[in-house]
């Protein structure tokens, strides 16, 4: 048991760090209700800025403080020019299209980091002060880890000081509980906004540049410490600061121990933390149940059948689809069956997203259970591909049935959140359970048989499958179960006043949603020819919300312009610049800011304009 | 025969007493107002009727039939119709849409997953709607109806399941005076055509004594009235507390 204090004390240090992220993250969403995906990329450029400041300084400790401040400076006046450039333009837009529009700002700075530093990894040369060690109960340990562990106490301390014994802090907690009264009582909201982007992008810059001594400045901070502060400012209770830095400890223990006792499944055991944290405590562990917004949210527009222009725009390009193998390349014939790979991934994600009403951070998640279904059952078993492809719905279906059990009766951003934490979760056991999915290598050898392995008959098999059951999920909106869901999203309380069960038919939605992102999973594993964990990662759950968002939450053809529009965009960008990360996020950005209700919803304001009271 | 009988219902919240000790009946067709001022009680013994909040000790009796601590839903399921304080209907539908929703739930036909719901009950969803006169309204959307229209809306909706009893919380909040009459005498009409019970909470007066048949008073979570229109106003603990003494609720 020699190692119970070394663990506990790295762990402490861990969660000083992990705090400094989270804790700018929860007060920006407490006060701009923004989820501010973009938080481990100011984090991320933190450790580069530090990285050229601090290289560039005497090695001595006060220069190193100083070099630190500098940081914390410079990323906070990033976060100022972010707000003002982009965030502060979304704010009236839906929480979704906020959340897209950060995530936009991921891809630029990712790009923009690659440019200016480069894709090698960045270490920090210690100092010799840096490098000591003291002797705590018969073990090393390094100092600066314990300079660590005492960041995190402090920085907790001043902002608690700063919250509660300064008029801005006052106006900061007070904005945090209702917004709408803060406005109405006079206060420059833009000032508010604006000042409080700037702290939580100094903190993130503050973490960032305080972990180069440990690690070291490289391109994979940003979506690995978003995904953790995610997981500590939704344990703690969107909004708190102590529940911030409880959490904190609670992650950075857990991950110091899993490290020792679980190797195999750290990554399983923080996101199962934050799902059992969910199930017993819906609002965190400090969190308040959320004031509902009284701002005149939009209300969703009727839905009404498609238009007769629509139907026949609808049967052209599907007859131009079926005969696109006569009239395209190779090239293009695979990038049309990702074209109706996607299509099928967007409409499910539609499906429970928008007459649903929830909205999932982690999609990818079962496309990924369906391609690994499909794989396995190939690979262990000899399955033929028609059973593999239909094994694929049911695994993802019945998975989806057992989550939706324990996720159904949370709403909003909690839900989201746990999505996105059973999506890593499923990555991880893809990632991690080496034996069985064969790891980062994943399944290989997976090609259709013989009658099928023709592109273009794989193509009209893919385009088949992907619209046959896109078409199904449509007539399903128009059904009475369709209108039973959107009447529980519309209003829960009136739905279960007639007799609705709400829960039920939220449960259903899932399965339903999960069955047809299976199948479309295991269409593009075979198309691929084998099955990698990259299936699960968050980028690839980003753009099935990317495709649903573009194409318009609240039109039942949205989906399937955003599928086509996001794929073409893609494989143009890649095929034609290295910035295309760059391209897509500034994009990304300019639509939202330009289209908040979506491409096909735009379209269709244009088209009602003046056709309805 | 009463549609809804309570009995001795009970509520506390963290050792207040909000209700206590209330008893009362409705019968099919009668109009039955729950009046007091604010903080009296009216909501939360609404809430226990309704099932949005179990009650600490009583019962409550649907046609004979114990209701005491059911889920709003199953509540619904037994034949009661519910409209809200702060309208709730759904907007991303019309309003012929609303009512074929509420009439598709009493069907049980929700778990159909194939035909078209727009084609179900359209003959029952604006017989529906023309009761309440709404049926130049059929094919707009919900959400751009006036805030009187909204309420009749949602009094269509909640006669979609051919309640039994009707609960109305704060029917008339919001309306203008002309409108709230109006509204009340339209409930007061279709409920003594169809023998629906109506327990309703009001604040106006006028409206109270011009449609209920009966009146309850609730002060600090007791009844301490029951009676018609004239034995209310003629009742001094009432007045009392309506004309405001020191043991009124602006007292505090």
């Amino acid at each position: 048991m020699d190692f119970i204090i070394p663990q506990l004390l790295t762990g402490l240090a861990g969660a000083s760090s992990l705090f400094l992220v989270a804790v700018g993250l929860t007060i920006i969403f407490g006060v701009t209700r923004i989820v501010n995906f973009s938080h481990g990329s100011l984090m991320m450029l933190g450790a580069y800025i530090g990285w050229s400041i601090l290289t560039r300084l005497p090695r001595d400790p006060e220069w190193f403080v100083l070099g630190i401040a500098a940081t914390v400076l410079c990323t906070a006046a990033i976060g100022v020019v972010l707000e003002v450039v982009v965030l502060r333009r979304v704010y009236r837009a839906p929480e979704l299209f906020q959340l897209l529009a950060t995530f936009g700002v991921v891809l630029i700075l990712q790009d923009v980091t690659l440019w200016i530093w480069g894709p090698v990894e960045l270490p920090l040369p210690r100092p010799r002060w840096l490098r000591g060690f003291v002797t705590i109960l018969d073990s090393r340990f390094p100092v600066y880890d314990l300079v660590l562990i005492a960041v995190g106490p402090a920085v907790l301390g001043i902002l608690w000081l700063v919250m509660n014994r300064t008029r801005w802090g006052t106006l900061v907690r007070a904005a945090t509980l209702d917004r709408e009264m803060v406005a109405a009582l006079g206060v420059d909201q833009r000032l508010l906004f604006t000042s409080v982007f700037a702290l939580g992008a100094g903190l993130a810059g503050l973490g960032g540049a305080l972990s180069l001594p440990n690690a070291s400045a490289n391109l994979q901070i940003d979506l690995s410490v978003i995904t953790d502060a995610f997981v500590v400012v939704v344990v703690g209770g969107l909004g708190s600061l102590a529940g911030a830095f409880v959490a904190s400890l609670l992650i950075g223990i857990l991950q110091a121990f899993g490290i020792v006792l679980v190797p195999q499944s750290t990554l399983v055991l923080v996101f199962l933390v934050m799902a059992v944290v969910l199930v017993f405590r819906p609002n965190g562990l400090m969190g308040r149940p959320q004031a509902e917004a009284r701002e005149a949210t939009l209300a969703a527009p009727v839905v009404r059948p498609a238009p007769r222009v629509l139907r026949i725009l609808g049967a052209v390009a599907l007859l131009l689809a079926v005969a696109a193998p006569f009239l395209a390349g190779d090239y293009y014939l695979t990038v049309l069956t990702d074209g109706a790979v996607a299509l099928l991934f967007a409409t499910s994600l539609h499906f429970m997203m928008g007459p649903g009403g929830m909205a999932s951070f982690g999609h990818a998640a079962w496309f990924g259970i369906g391609a690994y279904a499909a794989g396995l059952m190939s690979q262990w078993l000899g399955a033929p591909m028609p059973l593999a492809l239909l094994a694929a719905p049911l695994a993802a279906g019945i998975v989806a049935a057992l989550f939706g059990w324990f996720v159904a009766r949370l709403s909003g951003v909690y839900l989201s959140m746990l999505t996105l934490a059973f999506a890593q979760i499923v990555w991880a056991v893809s990632f991690q359970w080496v034996e069985v999915t064969g790891g980062d290598n994943g399944l290989l050898g997976l090609w259709p048989p013989g009658w099928a392995r023709d592109p273009a008959v794989y193509y009209w098999i893919t385009l088949a499958l992907s619209v046959g059951v896109a078409m199904l999920l449509r007539r399903m909106l128009y059904s009475p179960y369709g209108y039973a869901l959107r009447a529980a999203r519309d209003s829960a309380v009136r739905a279960q006043s007639i007799g609705l069960d709400v829960q039920r038919l939220r449960i259903v939605a899932l399965v339903v949603a999960g069955a047809a992102a299976g199948l479309s999973g295991a269409l593009f594993s075979y198309a691929k020819g084998g099955v990698f964990p990259t299936y699960i990662s968050i980028p690839h759950s980003v753009e099935a919300l990317l495709m649903v968002l573009l194409g318009g939450l609240q039109t039942v053809a949205g989906p399937i312009v955003g599928a086509l529009v996001y794929t073409g965009l893609a494989d143009i960008l890649v095929r034609s610049t290295d910035l295309w990360r760059l391209v897509l996020g500034a994009v990304i950005v300019l639509l939202v800011v330009a289209f908040p209700e979506g491409v096909a919803g735009a379209a269709r304001r244009l088209w009602l304009r003046g056709r309805e009271a | 025969m009463s549609v809804l009988v309570v009995r001795g219902l009970h509520k506390s919240f963290g050792g207040v007493e909000a209700v206590g000790d209330v008893s009362f009946a409705v019968a099919p067709g009668e109009m039955l107002a729950l009046i007091g001022p604010n903080g009296a009680g009216k909501s939360t013994c609404f809430n226990m009727v309704g099932g949005q909040l179990p009650p600490d000790s009583g019962s409550v009796r649907l046609d004979g039939r114990e209701i005491t601590g059911l889920s709003p839903r199953a509540i619904s399921g037994h034949g009661v119709g519910r409209t809200f304080q702060i309208t709730a209907t759904f907007g991303s539908m019309t309003v012929r849409e609303n009512v074929q929703m509420a009439l598709l739930a009493h069907h049980r036909e929700i778990w159909r997953f194939w035909r078209p719901a727009a084609a179900r009950h359209v003959a029952a969803a604006e017989a529906l709607l023309a009761q309440v006169g709404l049926e130049a309204q059929a094919g707009r959307a919900a959400g751009v109806l006036a805030y009187g229209d909204l309420k009749r809306l949602e009094l269509a909706i909640a006669l979609g399941n051919a309640p039994r009893l009707l609960l109305m919380d704060e029917p008339t909040a919001g309306m203008a005076p002309a409108e709230r009459v109006a509204l009340m005498q339209l409930t007061r009409r279709i409920a003594s055509g169809r023998g629906v019970a109506v327990l309703f909470t009001e604040h106006d007066m006028d409206v109270v004594f011009d449609v209920s048949d009966r009146i309850l008073v609730l002060n600090r979570g007791r009844l301490i009235a029951e009676g018609d229109g004239a034995a209310i106003r003629a009742n001094p603990a009432v007045r009392e507390i309506y004309l405001g003494t020191g043991a009124t609720s602006g007292g505090h």
